[in-house]
C-alpha cells in the first residue's frame, strides 16, 4: 500500500514533468525571434549539446557550420557562418530561437527550423522520398534543442 | 538584437562572393584533345535577377582526379553505356520489326544537335517533351515496342549516345511560345522550398554554389553534363533521378521521374545553362 502510492506519486511526478514541455506548435517568440523560457523547464547538457551538432543524424549542424570545439567532427561546412564564439554574439534566449525556427531572426534563411512540425511543402518520410506518415516529429527534441543551447552559450572567445 | 542580427547577415553576404569565385576552378575542359567544351558562359538574360552572372558546368566543383576521368573516352566509365546503346539502337524490337536505325539511320548523322535542344515542345503532341518522353514515344508508335523505365538503366543509356553526337555544341533550349508555361511552371518548382528542411533549388545551387555542405561542393546543379556516371552509385544517372535525390535530401516527398513537375523543372534548369557546351556522359562524384 505504501509502496503503491510512492509509485503513484513518482507517476504524477513524471507526468508533471511531461506536461511542463512546451511542444513545437506552442512555443512562443518574441518579436525579435527569440524564446525566453527552456522548452523543458530543465537545464540542457553542454556536452550531449555537442554530440548532437556533429552527429548526422542529429542536428548535423556540422554539415553548414566550422566550428573549432569539434574540430574532431570532419567535413564541416561552410553554407552558415562559423560558429565560435556564438556564446558572446548571442543570449541562450536567442539561441534557443534561432534552433526552434531561424526564419523568424533571419527572414529566408535556409537554415532549417529544428522544433516546428508544420508549415512544410510535401514533408517527407524522413530521407525515404516517401509522403510522410501522419504528424511530424521535430528534428530535435525539447530536451536536444536545450542540450545545444547549452554548447553554444559556452562557446565564447575570451 | 536586430542589429546583431543585421551583422551576421552583413557578414554572410560579403563572405559569399569570394568563397563562389575562390572554389571554382579555372581549368579547361578539353575531351579527347579535341573536343572543346564551353564550360563557363554569360548567364542567359532572364538570370540576371540572380546574382549568378556567369553560368559553371558541374565539372569545375569536382576534383582534379574525378575531372581527368571526363578528359578522355577511354577513361570514362560512361562511355561504357554509349556502346551499349549503340547495339541497342541497330537492333529490332517489338512487333513492327523495327530498330531506331530503321528510321534514324546513323546516330552519328540523325542525332547531331538533338540533347542541346531538349526538352522542346512537339508541337503535334501539344507537349513538352524530353528526350526519354521521345525516346519511349518512338518505341510505343512506331516500333509496337514496350515503353523504357523512365530513368532506367536502359533509358539512360540511350541518352548517353544521343548526348555524346551533342558533344561541344551549346545548350540552346526555347523557352518562349509554346514553352514559356512550362518554363514558367519549372521555375516556380525551383524556387519552392521542400520537406521539412524547408530548402529549394535555389537555396543550394543558386544562394549556396561553391560552398560546402558537409563534404559536398556545391555547384549549380546544371544539367549539361548529363546523363552523368556517378562515381557514387557507379552507374549512369538520369537528370530527373538526380532531380529525385536533391529533393528527397530536404526530407520531402519526391515527384516521381516522368511526372509533369520534373519535366517542366528539366526545361527550366536546362535553360538555366544555356550557352554551356553539352558534356555528357560526365563523371561526377
Ligand atoms: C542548411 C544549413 C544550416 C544548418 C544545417 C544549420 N545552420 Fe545555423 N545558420 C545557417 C545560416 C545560413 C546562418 C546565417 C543566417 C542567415 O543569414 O541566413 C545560420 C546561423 C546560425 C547561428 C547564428 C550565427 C552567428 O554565429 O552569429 C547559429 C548560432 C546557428 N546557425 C546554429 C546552428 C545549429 C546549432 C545548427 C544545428 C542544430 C545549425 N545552425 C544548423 C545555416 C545552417
Ligand atoms: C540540401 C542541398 C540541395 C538542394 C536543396 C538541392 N540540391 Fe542539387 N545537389 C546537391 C549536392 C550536394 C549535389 C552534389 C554536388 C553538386 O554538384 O552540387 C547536387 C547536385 C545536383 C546536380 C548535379 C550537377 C552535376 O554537375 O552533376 C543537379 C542537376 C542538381 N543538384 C539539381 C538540383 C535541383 C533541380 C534541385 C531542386 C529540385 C536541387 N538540386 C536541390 C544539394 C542540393
Amino acid at each position: 500500500m505504501k509502496l503503491a502510492s510512492l509509485t503513484l506519486a513518482a507517476a504524477l511526478i513524471g507526468g508533471a514533468a511531461i506536461a511542463a514541455e512546451v511542444g513545437p506548435k506552442d512555443v512562443s517568440f518574441d518579436e525579435y525571434g527569440a524564446v525566453a523560457t527552456s522548452l523543458t523547464g530543465m537545464p540542457g547538457d553542454p556536452e550531449a549539446g555537442a554530440v548532437i551538432m556533429a552527429t548526422k543524424s542529429k542536428g548535423n549542424c556540422v554539415a553548414c557550420h566550422e566550428i573549432t570545439a569539434l574540430s574532431d567532427a570532419p567535413f564541416q561546412g561552410n553554407v552558415g557562418p562559423m560558429l565560435d564564439g556564438a556564446g558572446d554574439r548571442w543570449s541562450p534566449e536567442e539561441l534557443r530561437g534561432l534552433l526552434v525556427n531561424p526564419k523568424k531572426m533571419f527572414e529566408g534563411t535556409v537554415m532549417p527550423a529544428f522544433y516546428r512540425i508544420d508549415g512544410f511543402n510535401r514533408p517527407g518520410d524522413g530521407y525515404t522520398g516517401k509522403a510522410a506518415k501522419g504528424e511530424l516529429t521535430p528534428l530535435l527534441s525539447a530536451q536536444e534543442v536545450e542540450d545545444v543551447v547549452a554548447f553554444l552559450s559556452t562557446l565564447k572567445d575570451d | 538584437m536586430k542589429f546583431k542580427a543585421m551583422t551576421a547577415i552583413a557578414a554572410v553576404a560579403m563572405a559569399l562572393p569570394a568563397l563562389t569565385w575562390a572554389d571554382a576552378d579555372d581549368d579547361e575542359l578539353v575531351i579527347n584533345g579535341e573536343i572543346e567544351i564551353v564550360t563557363k558562359a554569360p548567364a542567359p538574360a532572364f538570370m540576371e535577377d540572380t546574382g549568378i552572372d556567369t553560368i559553371m558546368s558541374g565539372w569545375h566543383f569536382r576534383s582534379d582526379e574525378t575531372q581527368a576521368l571526363e578528359m578522355d573516352d577511354f577513361d570514362n566509365p560512361g562511355m561504357v553505356f554509349v556502346d551499349q546503346a549503340l547495339e541497342t539502337w541497330n537492333t529490332v524490337d517489338g512487333s513492327e520489326g523495327k530498330s531506331c536505325a530503321s528510321c534514324h539511320g546513323a546516330p552519328e548523322e540523325s542525332m547531331v544537335g538533338v540533347r542541346a535542344v531538349y526538352p522542346k515542345v512537339n508541337a503535334e503532341a501539344g507537349e513538352l517533351r524530353t528526350i526519354a518522353m521521345q525516346v519511349n514515344n518512338c518505341r510505343e508508335t512506331k516500333m509496337g515496342a514496350k515503353p523504357w523505365k523512365y530513368a532506367g538503366s536502359e533509358m539512360a543509356a540511350m541518352e548517353a549516345l544521343i548526348s555524346v553526337q551533342s558533344r561541344g555544341l551549346p545548350v540552346n533550349v526555347a523557352i518562349d511560345g509554346a514553352a514559356a508555361p512550362y518554363w514558367e511552371h519549372g521555375k516556380e518548382i525551383y524556387y519552392t522550398r521542400f520537406g521539412q528542411l524547408d530548402l529549394s533549388c535555389a537555396s543550394c545551387h543558386e544562394q549556396n554554389y561553391g560552398n560546402m555542405i558537409r563534404a559536398d561542393h556545391l555547384s549549380q546543379g546544371q544539367i549539361n553534363g548529363f546523363p552523368s556516371y556517378r562515381l557514387k552509385n557507379t552507374k549512369l544517372n538520369t537528370v530527373q533521378d538526380r532531380f529525385k535525390g536533391c529533393v528527397r535530401d530536404t526530407r520531402a516527398e519526391t515527384f516521381s521521374p516522368g511526372s509533369p513537375e520534373f519535366v517542366a523543372l528539366e526545361l527550366y534548369v536546362a535553360s538555366r545553362g544555356n550557352g554551356l557546351s553539352v558534356e555528357g556522359p560526365s563523371v561526377r562524384n
